[in-house]
């Protein structure tokens, strides 16, 4: 299993950022701050709207890292991709799976599958770590449910069923993922999932949490050699990664919400580090920004025995062995695609 | 793993200065310039190896000199620092 490496996160607006040799070089007006050898990175995400040099760019594009532009909100503007990786033959099978909508289902249905099962365990360990604090009864009626849903899911074979069946497992977990804070309650709620903008303080960390998530799954599914914009149940749509979307619905629970809920209930942020806008906007402050994604960091190096590789790997390598998976199912090396079941 | 370099480049000699500025370049490509002609380079066994024959080049063996020490993949409990122009740590949170 490869290396994981670092990644640059550069959260100031007006830094310029350039190559001079092999290192990248970040430029405040005309000033260095700071230069990297770009072979101890693995990506760079910019927020702000100062850019990069094209030179950059093509470096990065050709070594593949991968170079990603956020607005200063955290919002998704534009990811720097280089020329295809891998093989066509391995592109092609996967375009034609994705045309059929039966095979597609059964590809699908693992995806949701390990959604819903890691959903279920978060609730369990949840119920056994806090049983004094939560309401028992309502959590293990959820998880119940979302048993339900699995064994349903395990069978589809229809697309639409199986965004059903989604749909209902989202609601579920949906109603008890408010008591999941447990501290700080005041100030971070959950109701509903509010994006594009989100409304209150756990929603502003969510799509910050996703948005980086989503980027290194699209990452590593172009590493491996698979298109990130073709995707099996999320259908394609112009400039949206669906296939990172589709390998993201198994990391959501127990990668980014834990991550969410951990920076809640240890406390690492609270009430000061939100603004509000005058259109009900929540955004993080800068201060707040640089906690969330240094403490990303660090949950990335992380250590981990992979469920279904038994080999012991960092957190923020699952992407990527997730898209290796996904590759060798693709090239019938495997029977079916094993989603990331965390225990 | 960490290695530190370290190197001695003759300028009295001729192409002395026009050595001197390869071998920083190179240097700089794979690592940190932490003192005047010391670098720490987070490097993989392939990288190093790399670095090693690319720096062997284009130094003059009878007048230069460069060492290598390997500090291994627990060097964080190895390195301290005092004083100013603290170094950053390439594989800690890099956030600017």
């Amino acid at each position: 299993m490869k290396k994981l490496l670092n990644t640059l996160f550069v959260t100031q607006p007006d830094v310029y950022l350039s190559l001079d040799g092999d290192n990248i070089v970040l430029l405040k007006e005309q000033e260095k701050l700071g230069r990297i050898p770009l072979h101890n990175l693995e990506s760079v995400v910019s927020f702000g709207y100062t850019g990069a040099s094209p030179a950059l760019m093509g470096y990065c594009a050709d070594r593949n890292i991968s170079i990603v532009f956020l607005t200063m909100t955290g919002r998704f503007l534009a990811r720097v991709v280089g020329k295809s990786r891998g093989n066509v033959i391995l592109r092609k099978r996967q375009y034609q799976i994705a045309e059929d909508e039966h095979s597609a289902a059964k590809i699908a249905r693992n995806f949701i599958t390990g959604k819903v099962y890691n959903n279920k365990w978060t609730i369990e360990r949840m119920t056994r770590d806090y049983s004094l604090r939560l309401d028992v009864n309502k959590f293990k009626e959820v998880s119940n449910q979302l048993s339900t849903v699995i064994d349903e899911a395990r069978a589809c074979e229809d697309l639409d069923s199986l965004r059903g069946w989604e749909g209902q497992a989202a609601v579920n977990y949906n109603k008890v993922f408010n008591q999941m804070i447990l501290q700080q309650k005041d100030d971070f709620y959950f109701h509903s999932r509010s994006r594009r903008p989100p409304l209150d303080n756990v929603n502003a960390m969510l799509s910050l949490a996703y948005t980086l998530l989503a980027n290194d799954v699209a990452s590593a599914l172009e590493s491996v050699g698979l298109d990130a914009y073709v995707g099996f149940l999320h259908r394609e749509r112009p400039g949206r990664a669906s296939l990172a979307l589709d390998v993201m619905e198994e990391l959501r629970g127990v990668y980014a919400d834990k991550f969410v809920l951990t920076m809640i209930n240890r406390k690492i942020v609270n009430k000061d580090d939100f603004l509000r806008k005058e259109n009900g906007a929540v955004i993080m402050t800068d201060e707040a920004r640089k906690k969330f994604l240094s403490a990303w960091q660090d949950r990335k190096q992380d250590k981990i025995t992979h469920p279904y590789l038994g080999e012991k790997i960092s957190w923020g390598l699952v992407p990527y062995a997730q898209a290796l998976l996904l590759a060798r199912f693709l090239r019938n090396d495997l029977d079916e695609y094993p989603p990331f079941l965390w225990k | 793993m960490l290695v530190l370099i370290t190197y001695d480049v003759s300028t009295s000699s001729i192409g002395g200065t026009k050595r001197l500025r390869k071998v920083s370049k190179a240097c700089q490509n794979y690592g940190q310039r932490v003192q005047n002609s010391v670098f720490e380079c987070v490097v993989d066994s392939t990288q190093f190896a790399a670095l090693k024959i690319e720096l062997t080049k284009i130094i003059d063996e009878e007048v230069d000199s460069l060492r290598f020490y390997q500090l291994g993949n627990n060097y964080r409990n190895k390195v301290d620092h005092i004083g100013v122009k603290e170094a950053m740590n390439m594989e800690d949170p890099l956030i600017f």
